[in-house]
């Protein structure tokens, strides 16, 4: 479905992706895990058309979008919830679900469904849906969090990249996201792209995985194997570390 | 000092405050958009009136269809400087961007001086020069056009930023623009529609005030500066503030030229901003922002 062969991707002077080969198959889910600057984030950003790669090729569904611009993505199918959340905080819960469907108001088809995914929305987080009206930076951080899924998957994407849903959330409100987004590949056959910090939990979701360290894959393999494999429990699931999913 | 007095300086400052008003949510739309402030506004506001005049004196067309054309011509031109002067710049530092809007300021004034001359040029009223008295005040149906095309304005804007998506898309960039890009609104086009907007506004404040006050190529200096005045007292929003704003500092102004001297008619707008700019420069009506993250 998503094809990226030898990205290489710079701000500046700073070369952020390295060749950095990867794929992904319909209804997979697959994380990229990796400490901090290991270049998760730009990977997602290069494949949306925020940092474009300067050599390479990304190939979604055999079609060439390396040089297509944001808005085009996600005309294409692939929607981004951006690391930290990125709600339009001043507008409220509804009208960043509307934005979430910009898109789709210019096709009178696509138009009439709008309202009907947005009460799919509100039944995958019911919280939003007590607060349609409520102006979404005054809530909290998880309940941001969810709109800001809500708001991409208002694109109908058929492939959602998720850039560190779990930052600062409550151990609870975790665990209700990754609930959702499995129940999304159930149910829609949504195919994801997951960026974590929180490996243990995006390995236990996903079926592969990518380990990245400075700009480079390092390692890549199916979810359960990565999750057994020395160097990655040494580096990303250390004992010391508290996983939230244990408690 | 009489009360009917007063009430005339009133008048005439609110209609003039209105045109400042206009203006000044001009600028407030293109700074929320992009960040800029557009120093260029005023001849967008200097063009709508010298165009009006093109259609009504060589086209001979009615008042009724100059307008319409004249707004038209000037949100063109308006569109060109967003596209030649604004979409190119490679590097849109704010030092960048005050430069070239104040260079293509120059520009364009200097392109009305060639075309238009150097002379003072009047229009007709709209509707006629027959005064009318309420209470022991006299305004022209001028000024009746001038509040009520205001409100109009305001009103359809409010409408478009609040109940449309494309006016809530075009907060969503102001307030966001990566996330605006990554739910797929073309954040270019969005801010190209904000130069639309503003230079018709302005185009449309340039059009109804020249009536009263004449126009010339260089009216749009000391105009834009008013309303530029006017949206920092309303801390830059392109709603209700800005209005107040501008009637604020219209009534002002006319007050000040007619109680002290209609030499410092100018001082006293200038006055308001440098106070406000050192002691609110949220506005005079903002609050500090505070936000949960």
């Amino acid at each position: 479905m998503l094809r990226l062969k030898n990205i290489n991707t710079s701000y500046g002077k700073v070369h952020a992706l390295k060749n950095v080969s990867l794929h992904l198959e319909q209804g997979e889910i697959v994380t990229l895990i990796g400490a901090n600057g290991a270049g998760k984030t730009t990977i997602l950003n290069t494949i949306s058309g925020v940092t474009p790669a300067s050599s390479g090729d990304i190939l979604f569904n055999k079609q060439p979008v390396q040089s297509l611009p944001p808005d085009r993505i996600v005309k294409l199918g692939i929607s981004q919830v951006p690391e930290g959340r990125q709600v339009f905080k001043p507008l409220s819960v509804e009208d960043n679900l509307q934005m979430g469907a910009y898109l789709r108001y210019r096709s009178r088809e696509a138009r009439a469904d709008i309202h009907k995914d947005m009460e799919n929305v509100f039944a995958l987080f019911p919280r939003l849906e007590e607060r349609r009206s409520q102006l979404a930076g005054t809530m909290s951080g998880g309940e941001q969090q969810m709109l800001a899924i809500g708001r991409a998957l208002m694109a109908k994407p058929k492939l959602l990249l998720l850039d560190e849903p779990s930052m600062g959330l409550a151990p609870l409100v975790v665990q209700e996201i990754f609930r959702v987004l499995d129940q999304l590949r159930r149910d829609n056959g949504t195919t994801i792209l997951l960026v974590e910090q929180n490996a243990k939990a995006a390995l236990k979701l996903a079926d592969r995985g990518y380990v990245l360290e400075t700009g480079k894959v390092i390692l890549e393999g199916a979810a359960a194997e990565l999750m057994e494999n020395a160097e990655v429990k040494r580096a990303y699931l250390g004992k010391d570390k508290k996983e939230i999913w244990e408690r | 000092m009489q009360f009917d007095q007063l009430l005339q300086y009133a008048v005439s400052g609110l209609s003039t405050g209105a045109i400042y008003a206009l203006i000044g949510i001009g600028f407030s739309i293109i700074y929320n958009a992009t960040g800029i402030i557009n120093f260029a506004q005023g001849e967008f506001v200097m063009l709508g009136g010298l165009f009006t005049l093109t259609f009504l004196d060589l086209l001979k067309l009615p008042v009724w269809a100059a307008v319409p054309c004249a707004v038209a011509a000037s949100t063109l031109a308006g569109l060109v400087f967003e596209r030649l002067a604004i979409r190119p710049l490679r590097q849109p530092t704010p030092i960048n961007l005050v430069i070239i809007t104040i260079g293509g300021s120059i520009l364009i004034r200097g392109l009305a001086m060639l075309f238009w001359g150097k002379d003072t040029h009047s229009i007709p009223s709209f509707s006629g020069d027959d005064p009318i008295a309420i209470g022991g005040a006299t305004i022209l149906p001028q000024h009746l056009w001038i509040l009520g095309i205001t409100m109009v304005i305001v009103a359809a804007n409010r409408f478009y930023f609040y109940h449309t998506i494309s006016g809530k898309a075009m907060r969503a960039c102001s307030y966001n623009p990566r996330a605006a890009g990554l739910v797929g609104i073309d954040v270019r086009r969005m801010v190209l529609f904000s130069f639309v907007i503003s230079s018709a506004m302005g185009a449309v404040a340039g059009i109804i005030v020249a009536p009263l006050t004449m126009t010339a190529y260089d009216v749009g200096i000391m105009l834009g500066l008013k309303g530029f005045c006017a949206a920092i007292i309303g801390g830059m929003s392109s709603g209700i503030a800005t209005v107040v704003g501008g009637l604020i500092l219209g009534v002002l102004e006319s007050l000040g030229a007619g109680l002290v001297s209609s030499g410092y008619k100018d001082a006293i707008a200038f006055i308001i901003l440098l106070l406000l700019l050192f002691l609110r420069p949220q506005g005079l009506f903002g609050k500090r922002e505070s936000e949960r993250v």
